[in-house]
């Protein structure tokens, strides 16, 4: 169990929790959240924004019942803290380009400060959030509203990009770094897929991922895997 | 002194608390965060013969206090299984039971002959990692007109009297509430030798998208489990529990110490718990905890004197 510290909301429907409590967690991990009974059914799977010395902060966006109750959380409040889960993105070096799209910016604050020397990407399709945040970790923020960051980012001048955001945008990186590399180009893409999990350690098969080496789990291989092994069905 | 335990034959279970097939894996991923061995018992995840990749497309939606599943039993196939989860399985100190289902009769009785070959070959090495099979007939379709082996009771005599002359494990047959009488079905598999009748699975259901005007699964229906079933399957349970001399396996939305008391007083001898583990990842072990301070609050030594009450 964790208690609740903050919770900002930074612009429409999207809020910034911030906890004390937890395991801590590296980036691109998630928890397991829960701040009601029996109803909804299931834990929501919330990537960790930030993890500060006695806290961590997680960005959400209120699409559903689950995050409309996390957006009722006041300070002092419990609530359910289980992780760190997954597989997050790799600890690399090199020239590193981190892309967000939209709620999908969340994870990537926390490899801002965490990587050297990161250009950040951050698409938005209205009113951006946590800019500022980002500002302090890089020398390079490129922000885009209303467009496609992705047009934004040379995959070529990097050795790593991360990226998360909605279904078409990783489809798109995907798309991308198979050009990239047709190009001569080495840089290792790397994708957090977002899904539906059920208990997010491996044991309900619901979040599954379909790979070229077959089916995977997001919670437990994933969240984050290379661009090049993910099948795209749709 | 409180006794918790409970026989399925000459198995023998420290409690009546079992994870049920689909929602604990093979048991190790709970088993990083409690000890598994604490539990009356487990059901791994649904198997068959060849490895199945499920179902594309969605496969899970919340409902009122429910949950549809379309996972289209994702599965390492039975092999797979012996080799790479057996070893595990053998470090259990709780029953281990193996939930087999099947596309087809050969699939089911082939998987059947593997387990039981490999539980020989483990006996002769002093070893044991399965202690029941758990025969699914609850969801897969025969090739021959893909009537459901679980819904018309011919179909389900069957599978069941092969898969019986395929193996001496003691074998527990889980029945679908879809099925057309479940009460003669479960009958039926005592008389074809079941040694135990495990229910229910989920109940078929469906949830559309009104925006994209279509079901939100690639599979049209899915499987509803959770709170929302639990008087469906108690009352199965009874009826069940009325109809057959050997014993019950309820399941069916389970989430406290007093919904494991219904079910025994309903009839059963142990229950499955399922989606509560996705509800809350440590259920096995907490339940075990709350169940014996039920007892001990209600003045119940066994569960011998409450079973079948109702």
């Amino acid at each position: 169990m964790g208690t609740v510290i903050s919770n900002e909301r930074l612009t429409d429907g999207v809020y910034r929790l911030s906890v004390e409590g937890g395991n801590g967690g590296n980036i691109g991990q998630f928890y397991m959240l829960r701040a009601w009974g029996a109803y909804p059914l299931l834990s929501r799977p919330i990537s960790i924004n930030l993890v500060n010395d006695n806290s961590i902060d997680f960005l959400y966006h209120v699409v559903g019942e689950g995050t409309e109750l996390l957006s009722e959380l006041k300070p002092g409040d419990a609530i359910g803290l289980e992780g760190p889960f997954g597989n997050g993105f790799p600890a690399v070096e090199g020239r590193i380009a981190l892309v967000g799209g939209g709620i999908g910016i969340a994870p990537l604050l926390y490899c801002a400060r965490e990587l050297p020397s990161c250009d950040v990407y951050l698409g938005f399709s209205r009113e951006p959030f946590q800019i500022e945040d980002f500002r302090s970790h890089t020398d390079k923020l490129t922000v885009d509203v209303g467009g496609l960051i992705l047009d934004s980012v040379d995959f070529s001048e990097y050795d790593h990009v991360f990226v998360c955001g909605p279904h078409p945008m990783l489809k798109a990186a995907q798309l991308k770094s198979i050009a990239a590399e047709s190009a001569g180009s080495r840089t290792n893409v790397y994708l957090s897929m977002e899904n539906r999990m059920a208990c997010g350690i491996g044991a309900c098969l619901v979040c599954s991922v379909s790979c070229r080496d077959g089916q995977r789990k997001a919670c437990t291989d994933g969240p984050v895997f290379l661009a090049e092994e993910v099948v795209f069905h749709d | 002194m409180i006794n918790l335990s409970a026989n399925i034959g000459q198995v023998h279970f420290k409690n009546p608390i079992v994870m049920a097939s689909g929602t604990f894996g093979f048991g190790r991923e709970y088993g990083k965060l409690y000890d598994v061995s604490k539990l009356g018992g487990i059901s791994g995840k649904g198997l068959t013969l060849n490895p199945k990749a499920g179902n594309p497309g969605t496969r899970v939606y919340e409902t009122a206090s429910g949950m549809l599943n379309s996972v289209g039993l994702e599965n390492p196939g039975v092999a797979a299984f012996l080799e790479k989860e057996c070893p595990y399985w053998e470090t259990l100190d709780t029953v281990r039971m193996v939930n087999l289902g099947g596309n087809t009769m050969d699939d089911y009785v082939r998987g059947a002959e593997l387990i039981q070959q490999d539980a020989d070959a483990r006996m002769l090495a002093g070893n044991k990692a399965v202690d029941m099979i758990e025969l699914n007939i609850s969801c897969p379709n025969v090739k021959e007109g893909g009537i459901a082996f679980g819904v018309k009771t011919c179909a389900a005599q069957e599978v069941v009297r092969a898969v019986r002359g395929a193996t001496k494990l003691p074998l527990a047959v889980k029945l679908s509430p879809n099925a057309e009488d479940i009460a003669d079905m479960a009958f039926m598999c005592q008389e074809e030798g079941a040694d135990a009748i495990s229910l229910i699975n989920t109940i078929s259901g469906m949830k559309i998208d009104v925006r994209r005007r279509s079901s939100v699964f690639n599979n049209l229906y899915a499987g509803l489990s959770g709170p929302a079933i639990k008087p469906v399957a108690l009352r199965m349970v009874h009826q069940v529990a009325k109809r057959v001399t050997i014993p019950v396996i309820g399941m069916g939305g389970i989430t406290s110490a007093t919904d494991i008391i219904e079910f025994i007083m309903a009839g059963a001898t142990v229950v499955q718990v399922g989606t509560y583990n996705f509800m809350n990842l440590r259920a096995g072990n907490e339940l075990v905890e709350e169940l014996e301070q039920f007892m001990i609050q209600e003045n119940i030594r066994s569960l011998d004197e409450i079973r079948g009450i109702v």
